[in-house]
């Protein structure tokens, strides 16, 4: 029989294997983790940080036209310093575009999340038929393209192809003009919310599905009605995930860009620098500065870092505090 | 495009190693002057005209074949957005040979340096074209930075039907035309004669020079920019007083809204260009045979002019190894018989080139106009009449802005002359932040 010597040779030949030097065996593990991080640092580094990187260099250059700038040579990029950041936050228009976004925001928010929470109340009450189907159908809109809904909506609110505002005609009601003044946020902020809220009632009705059974009974034998088991334990309990929910939701208004970039063209009321985004698209690919596109964009990613995640850090610092006055009680 | 760039990464490679007299030698892809070449040319062409492609077989199975350029068609979105990927492209050294472009954006490409002069590379061309569009193509200039392949020249569009019932006659003057559009109110509340639309600058532009506009001049080193000129707001005046006293609508174009105003009859004219029988086909398919075209309104009766909406060139790019090749296949392109029958038939263009307008394809007219028989013919008539234009390096810029100051006094039907000088004041003051020398 040939296997106890090929074992044998097997012990002596895979030595190393058999019995590590120690040292070897150290700096293996000490380099593991280092390894591990490589992929995904190289993958950071090259196509996180080096572009972003690239966009904060341009924001401080600009071009420099000669003369009457025809020709080779007529073009410079020279350095700009803050000139860019100056002149965006100096700009009106921008800030028109952010106090725009901010009332539009102010529509959004509270309503798509109200809604959210609402539907993820009444899907996880017990009395509810037809649940599977009704999540679904709260859920679908999410899964149209941003463009898509945009579109879809714009061509009912234009009053002379809408069948809303035919029905309306009929019944001799008065037809508002939803794509003009104040309506118009309304109508913006429809289209986001009729988008927006399956997602958000997703994230909420899985934080609920996930509360152990056992609380509602507590409660149920304590005498609690179901509306005090949603407002007292239910919704105590999905905070963290209504703060995550908030925190997306941010961060999307503040780059609102497909709804009214779709329904610019169906309207004068929608200018090309609507929101901030949109004058940053319009700088940028429109008049072809990408200097002072990329000294807005940087404003408009601080101001979402800020934004974002001041609101994180408050909603923690409460948390913090509810647990320890918890505690002390 | 993918054997171009495999046929540059080897000629750069070899310029490293090699050396440039090497180089010289190796051909085609390495001639970065234009000068002579040797051996097969392939030729990259980015254009948005629908169905270039076939015009460019003709090309590579005929003249192209013999003389081995072969030019490959990659289709693109139309207007300003190729303008800036052609500059982006331009800035990492890899922008196609040749590329499609409307009058207005040529000085912004050449400004640029994304165009070469191909004046030694095009032949005779220049006496296939009218002066008036030449002149585009030259900024001025001795240099040539495109030929002319369509161009746009407005006119009045009507619903000859409409206008009878309604007892309308086809205004001549643009004061006739206030006046129809008050008449026709009157008859009609609820239709209007058209519509003064903020979403294309192009139009305004045109009708501005046709009222003897010129927006962007040049004197010595400088830039002068006449947007807020009389001729400018005397327009502006025109139509923001139509649209303030409601004689016409203030609604966007190209909206579901306009196409059934259009294909019902609540609109029943259209200022357009040449191009307009393939908008109203699709906007207004119900109302074909309808339609009948008329020159454009005049400011004074003495007068016959017009103004141009739309057009482009092709351009030869400075990052081209081939532009003597590219040149020559955009003067065939746009000046052969053949190249310009198949431009009319697959791409639906009106040809830039003069001896083409009553020729082949142009005999007859469009099909949504076969009930004036004599469409062509009167096109190449006020064609001839097209006032001269003058673009600057910026007209994005003022077309920006021209959309939103536009947009929002149409809106408020407030004054039009305010949105002309808004549109003046942002055109300056991108041209003084780039470091343009501007005129006072």
């Amino acid at each position: 029989m040939t296997s106890p010597a090929r074992g044998k040779a097997y012990g002596v030949g895979g030595a190393p294997y058999a019995r590590p030097s120690r040292t070897s065996a150290l700096r293996r593990t000490r380099s593991a983790p280092f390894l591990f991080l490589v992929p995904a640092t190289v993958l950071f580094l090259l196509f996180f940080a080096l572009p972003i990187g690239y966009a904060i260099w341009l924001s401080f250059r600009k071009v420099r036209v000669s003369g009457l700038g025809l020709g080779a040579g007529a073009r410079k990029e020279v350095w700009a310093g803050l000139e860019n950041y100056t002149a965006a936050l100096s700009d009106s228009e921008l800030l028109d575009g952010a106090l725009r976004v901010l009332g539009y925001g102010c529509i959004v928010v509270p309503v798509m999340l109200g809604l959210a929470l609402v539907f993820a109340l009444m899907l996880d009450s017990e009395r509810v038929r037809l649940a599977p189907f009704t999540r679904l159908a709260i859920f679908l809109p999410y899964a149209i393209p941003g463009v898509i809904a945009a579109l879809l909506w714009g061509f009912l609110y234009l009053p002379d192809v809408s069948p809303f505002y035919f029905v309306l005609d009929r019944f001799g009601l008065p037809q508002p003009d939803l794509l003009d003044g104040g309506p118009l946020f309304l109508a913006l902020s429809n289209i986001a919310v009729w988008g927006g809220t399956g997602f958000n009632m997703i994230v909420i009705y899985t934080a609920l599905r996930a509360v152990p059974a056992e609380v509602y009974e507590a409660a149920k034998l304590d005498g609690a009605t179901p509306l005090q088991i949603a407002l007292k334990i239910k919704i105590p309990m999905v905070a963290p995930s209504l703060v995550l929910t908030f925190f997306f939701s941010i961060i999307a208004t503040l780059q609102v860009f497909n709804e009214p970039t779709t329904l610019k063209p169906l309207t004068n009321s929608v200018s090309t620098t609507w929101s901030p985004l949109m004058k940053v698209y319009q700088d940028a690919f429109g008049n072809g500065d990408i200097h002072s596109a990329a000294a807005q964009a940087a404003l408009i990613a601080l101001a979402t870092l800020v934004l974002s995640f001041g609101f994180l850090r408050a909603a923690n610092r409460r948390n913090k505090q509810d647990d320890s006055q918890g505690a002390a009680r | 495009m993918r054997y171009t760039k495999h046929r540059r990464l080897v000629s750069s490679a070899l310029a490293v190693t090699l050396g440039a007299t090497t180089l010289a030698a190796c051909g085609s892809s390495s001639d970065d002057d234009g000068g002579a070449r040797s051996g097969p040319v392939s030729l990259t062409y980015w254009t948005w005209a629908p169905g270039m492609d076939k015009v460019v077989d003709l090309w590579n199975e005929g003249p192209g074949k013999k003389e081995q350029i072969k030019v490959t068609v990659k289709k693109q979105a139309s207007g300003d957005t190729l303008v800036t990927k052609i500059l982006t492209a331009h800035k990492a050294g890899k922008a196609p040979d040749l590329v499609q472009a409307e009058y207005q954006a040529l000085p912004t490409l050449v400004s640029n340096d994304a165009l070469a002069d191909i004046s030694k590379d095009v032949g005779d061309a220049k006496s296939k074209f009218a002066d008036g569009v030449w002149q585009q193509t030259t900024l001025g200039t001795d240099a040539v930075y495109a030929v002319p392949q369509d161009i746009g020249p407005m006119m009045f569009y009507y619903r000859e039907d409409l206008f009878e019932e309604y007892g309308l006659t086809v205004p001549t003057t643009w004061d006739e035309f206030a006046d129809t559009a008050r008449k026709l109110k009157k008859k009609s509340p609820k239709t209007d004669l058209t519509t003064f639309s903020a979403n294309d600058s192009g139009l305004f532009a045109g009708l501005a020079q046709q009222a003897g506009a010129q927006w962007w001049t040049t004197s010595g080193d400088q830039w002068k920019v006449g947007i807020s000129d009389d001729a400018t707001k005397k327009v502006a005046e025109f139509w923001g007083g139509l649209v303030k006293e409601g004689a016409i609508d203030n609604q966007p174009m190209y909206t579901p809204a306009w196409n059934k105003a259009l294909n019902t009859g609540k609109q029943i004219a259209w200022v357009s260009a040449v191009w307009a029988p393939g908008t109203l086909n699709t906007a207004a398919p119900d109302t074909k045979g309808k339609w009948a075209m008329a020159p454009l309104p005049q400011w004074t009766e003495q007068e016959n002019r017009t103004g141009s909406w739309g057009g482009s060139s092709t351009g030869v790019t400075t990052d081209s190894g081939n532009k003597e090749a590219a040149a020559e296949f955009a003067a065939w392109l746009n000046t052969d018989g053949d190249a310009l029958n198949a431009l009319a038939k697959e791409s639906g263009i009106y040809p830039a080139s003069t001896s083409a307008q009553l020729s082949g394809a142009f005999t007859t007219p469009p099909e949504y106009f076969s009930n004036q028989p004599d469409f062509y013919q009167k096109a190449a008539e006020i064609a001839q009449t097209t006032a001269p234009s003058a673009w600057g390096p910026n007209v994005n810029v003022a077309y920006t802005t021209f959309k939103d100051a536009f947009g929002a006094a149409a809106k408020n039907r407030s004054d039009f002359v305010t949105a002309v000088d808004t549109m003046q004041q942002d055109t300056v003051a991108d041209l003084k932040k780039q470091g343009f020398e501007v005129a006072p």
